[in-house]
């Protein structure tokens, strides 16, 4: 577990709660793990995030959602983009995770078991539909960058793996 | 302005902005789905990275240059990418080759960059890394299937990997601002990743059952802005929407 510190005011974590990742709209932007800091000085909140890959088209959107959620209850606000520390997937909180799978998203692995299941085909990710784990890796590269494709060979549900980055 | 730090950044930005509209370009052309969205997802990447290049240049410039400015709106000879990068999708077998020859080097030029002086650079490299993992990982292990596939490809994977040899020692020339950089202890003696490069090279291409070239003929002029016949046209693609549409943003 990496160690980094958040900053986040009380008071803004259920407004902060409701801004989703607008590409897994059941994860909420603070189970996701992207929130960094979140304070209020001169009636005015500072937010940094982070992103989760550098591409991330979500970044901005993730940036407007929260500007807005913080308006409408009542707070004007600032969004910063901040590099470092960099994001890694052990910031998704078990919460997180949960709701990832529940999703139809298997959640990441640790990073050896990662090589493992992208590199040497190694069964261990769970089918998210049936709980298998004779699944098997279609594309290392899925819907979007931070996941791979797989496939589940007893049920045949197609499904995400979102990619350990640490 | 710090000129020399500025230049250094344009040095390994072009190399992920070119390589990544090389990638995208198979948007919609690749040869199976998966292969397709993967290059595409690579090419994201790339630009996300070259993102925070250019913004960390536009900061350096201070003159109103955006981002999106000195990524699009430059003349050929300003742009200083290697010349590998910048090489045509002839086949699969040549966008996994090209791909391949970049990889090795960029995991090991940015596993130095994360050493940086310089904190902005030193993040960027950190984020990258991660990323850039994979790719190695995803067109390491094409090179394997292709090169321990069926006899076409793997005459085709061998064709492109002599084509392209002769763009890599490339990779390793200094430049004026790498110089100046690399005395500062901001920038990365590219000269010091050559052993290391060819060594993993080869390693991959020996499992893949391939001939590592024995070729010492070099081309260069990239890091120059002295580009291959194929720049052009790629750029004309690159620059079109924000040369007919000016002030667009990404
Ligand atoms: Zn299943």
């Amino acid at each position: 577990m990496t160690t980094t510190e958040q900053n986040i005011d009380d008071i803004l974590v259920p407004i902060l709660e409701q801004v989703s990742d607008p590409e897994i709209p059941v994860l909420s932007i603070m189970d996701m793990g992207v929130v960094r800091s979140a304070v209020i000085e001169n009636n005015k909140v500072k937010v940094q995030i982070t992103p989760t890959y550098s591409g991330c088209p979500a970044m901005d959107v993730i940036g407007d959602d929260i500007k807005a959620a913080l308006k409408h209850a009542g707070y004007d606000s600032e969004v910063e983009l901040i590099l470092h520390p960099a994001w890694t997937t052990d910031w998704i909180t078990p919460r997180g995770r949960k709701a990832l799978e529940d999703y139809g998203i298997a959640a990441p692995l640790g990073p050896e078991a990662d090589k493992d299941v992208l590199l040497h085909g190694k069964r261990i990710v769970k089918c998210t539909n049936c709980g298998s784990q004779n699944t098997r890796l279609v594309s290392q590269f899925g819907s979007t960058a931070c996941k791979a494709q797989f496939q589940c060979d007893d049920c045949q549900e197609p499904f995400d793996y979102f990619k350990c980055l640490k | 302005m710090k000129q020399n730090l500025y230049n250094y950044i344009l040095g390994i930005a072009d190399n992920s902005l070119i390589l990544g509209q090389r990638m995208g370009e198979l948007c919609g052309h690749g040869p199976s789905l998966e292969t397709d969205i993967a290059c595409t997802n690579i090419s994201l990447d790339l630009f996300g990275q070259v993102r925070s290049y250019f913004q960390y240049a536009s900061k350096l410039a201070g003159d109103g240059r955006t981002e999106d400015d000195i990524a699009m709106l430059r003349q050929e000879r300003e742009y200083v990418n290697v010349l590998l990068v910048e090489q045509p999708n002839t086949d699969f077998a040549y966008t996994i080759a090209r791909h391949f020859l970049f990889d090795v080097y960029h995991l090991l030029f940015l596993t130095e960059l994360e050493k940086s002086k310089d904190l902005t650079l030193s993040a960027i490299a950190k984020k990258c890394i991660k990323e850039v993992r994979y790719h190695e990982r995803f067109t390491s292990d094409w090179m394997k299937r292709l090169g321990d596939g069926t006899a076409e490809s793997k005459a085709k994977i061998q064709e492109a990997i002599n084509d392209l040899w002769t763009y890599t020692d490339e990779l390793f020339h200094q430049t004026k601002a790498d110089k100046a950089m690399v005395a500062e202890g901001i920038g990365v003696d590219v000269t010091k990743l050559k052993d290391a490069y060819y060594e993993k090279v080869n390693e991959v291409l020996t499992e893949a059952t391939l001939e590592t070239p024995e070729s010492k003929y070099f081309q260069k002029g990239g890091k120059k802005g002295i580009h291959t016949e194929h720049m052009g046209y790629l750029l004309a693609e690159l620059q079109y929407m924000q040369r007919a549409y000016p002030n667009m943003e990404w």
